[in-house]
């Protein structure tokens, strides 16, 4: 009973549609394991006991009678508390929402409920998932399952964390700049970043709305797969949502990759990349050409500029989006303000931590009067530029395989005095959203520390099939998932 | 590119955003270096490319003008830091 946490969904699957176990044998092995170790690690906000119980319950009663909905039926799962859950606190890892319960689902929470799922609860986050080691969370940091001094990557450290620490056998997170792959990578899981308007963004906590994009963190490709398949599609109630066909992701893993072209883009093998993590690459790519890989070098020559080209995008869009948090209609409202102007400053300067603060300034002032050509739309021509060099490889290659991370989990601590030096962290995974591309990571070794490494595999827009497709095939040449964190 | 502590005042201003002494003067310096990093778009010359607001090529969707079930009003109010009947209440707006 002890090791159903320890089960993938594709597993666990199995054994619920043969009914050697019951969704609620799974669930209570998840929510007993929470209640064991998650006050080490902090990787839950909420967790729904009660509620998910009962899901479980009827989903162990319909399976009975024979109506088994799909490899989702019964699984308990865990979601980033940046998707909005009707009558369940959803926060954003902020003060400004700590009280806050949603009167609706959005979308990604209703599509996973509608396929089975068990939601036992929200993930921890970096405050309005801004930050790339989930310490800016109100409700305080989240360790890496890994090695609890550091931390698991962000935004998404919560989700990355109870999937490694098998506190839920898969999450749902965002990415806006990195915040699925990251935290995946630095936790020794897969995170996969699908193609901008892929899944719906309604009832997800908008932070850059051009960026956001939600997707699976998992322990196996597959298992992405099968989250990836239930949540994409067209949804009338978010007009960037693309209406395509969605096919059956996990279809095609299992084909040959003979032949498919690999590009490795010689500029994120980086001045200061962390010498295990290029070697753990080097390797993860040799071993993709052992398989049939052909591997061609491509360059995409203004990667340097996308870290500054986010960082204007970024912060601009969200000083926008939190505007909403006026102490109004929900969430915060700061107490003895005797005018509504005063009431807005109060309650936004209470409301907010330092990392939403920072950022609404500096979108603020690259928005206001005087600065916008120099800064917002200069970055949105260099987004040209950046999208345009992915373009170009594509002309050549299939999919591009590079780093996820140019250093495995640092410090808690280490970094939150330098901003410059966390928004570094996400040097490798921002190009690929300020592009719109579908990207994943997959854990491709460990450093000497114990520490994991992920590796990254990016691909077309709308290719979500080539981009599993080979992770899978990597995943299982390098059969690395024996390893489980000490915790 | 250094901004000044008056600057700064001016976009919390703005951003109805408030800080003290210490805080504005931490700031100040860590959006002057941010700022001062992102200058590196300077390098580039983009005077001939088309700026991408958004990386997917999109038409407005349309949907027929029919009414769907939504939240009712006290759904809506439910989360309200403070209410009157079907209104949400704030401090008064003008001052004095």
């Amino acid at each position: 009973m002890t090791e159903l946490p320890y089960l993938t969904i594709r597993e666990a699957s199995e054994l619920i549609k043969k009914k050697e176990i019951s969704p609620v044998d799974i669930t209570r092995s998840v929510l007993e394991r929470i209640s064991d170790i998650d006050r080490k690690l902090n990787s839950y906000i909420t967790v729904i006991a009660d509620q998910s119980l009962g899901a479980a319950k009827n989903a162990e009663e319909a399976i009975a009678k024979g109506s088994y909905l799909g490899p989702l039926h019964g699984i308990p799962l865990a979601l980033k508390d940046i998707f909005i859950t009707r009558g369940i606190p959803t926060t954003c890892g902020s003060k400004m929402l700590e009280n806050f319960i949603p009167p609706y689902d959005g979308s990604v929470t209703k599509r996973l409920v509608d396929a089975g799922a068990v939601i036992v609860g929200k993930n921890n986050m970096d405050e309005f998932a801004m930050g790339s080691s989930t310490e800016t969370s109100y409700f305080g940091p989240v360790k890496n399952p890994w090695d609890l001094n550091r931390v698991p990557g962000g935004s998404s450290g919560g989700s990355a964390t109870a999937t490694a620490a098998s506190l839920c056998l898969g999450s749902v997170g965002t990415d806006t700049g990195g915040s699925i792959r990251q935290p995946a990578s630095l936790c020794g899981v897969v995170g996969m970043k699908p193609t901008y308007g892929r899944v719906s963004r309604f009832g997800m906590i908008a932070f850059a709305s051009s960026l956001d994009q939600a997707g699976p963190i998992t322990k196996t490709v597959e298992d992405a797969s099968i989250i990836l398949s239930a949540i994409s599609g067209y949804d009338p109630m978010d007009s960037t949502c693309v209406d395509k066909p969605v096919p059956d992701y996990t279809k095609h893993l299992e084909d040959d990759v003979e032949g498919i072209k690999v590009g490795i883009p010689k500029e994120y093998f980086i001045d200061g990349i962390d010498k295990e993590v290029e070697e753990a690459s080097r390797k993860a790519i040799e071993l993709v050409k052992d398989l049939g890989g052909e591997i061609i070098e491509i360059s995409l020559p203004h990667t340097e500029y996308a870290v500054s080209t986010y960082y204007i995008i970024a912060p601009s869009e969200a000083s926008s989006n939190l505007a909403r948090y006026d102490g109004v209609k929900y969430g915060f409202r700061a107490e003895g303000a005797r005018s509504l102007g005063e009431m807005y400053r109060k309650t936004r300067a209470e409301g907010f931590g330092d990392e939403v603060k920072r950022r609404i300034m500096l979108g603020t002032y690259a928005l206001s009067a005087g600065y916008y050509d120099a800064y917002y739309l200069k970055a949105q021509r260099v987004r040209t530029l950046i999208k345009q060099d992915f373009e170009n490889a594509f002309n050549k290659v299939d999919v591009i395989m590079a780093p996820t991370t140019p250093e495995t989990a640092f410090e808690i601590g280490e970094k939150t005095e330098d901003p410059i030096k966390m928004y570094l962290s996400d040097v490798l995974t921002i190009p690929c959203n300020i592009a719109g591309l579908p990207g994943i990571s997959v854990p491709c070794g460990f450093s000497s520390g114990g520490l994991p490494i992920g590796i990254q595999i990016i691909g077309r827009p709308f290719d979500e099939e080539s981009v599993l497709h080979v992770a899978h095939a990597y995943e299982q040449g390098a059969n690395l998932r024996e390893r489980r964190p000490p915790i | 590119m250094k901004i000044s502590k008056d600057d700064a005042l001016h976009v919390a201003e703005l951003a109805r955003l408030e800080f003290n002494e210490d805080e504005l003067e931490k700031l100040t310096g860590q959006l002057g270096n941010i700022l001062e990093y992102i200058e590196k778009l300077k390098e580039l010359d983009t005077t001939s490319v088309k700026p991408t607001y958004h990386i997917l090529y999109l038409s407005t969707p349309f949907r027929d003008d029919k009414a769907m079930e939504w939240l009712t009003p006290d759904d809506v109010l439910e989360n309200a830091p403070e209410r009157q009947d079907e209104f949400f209440t704030v401090p008064k707006v003008i001052e004095g």
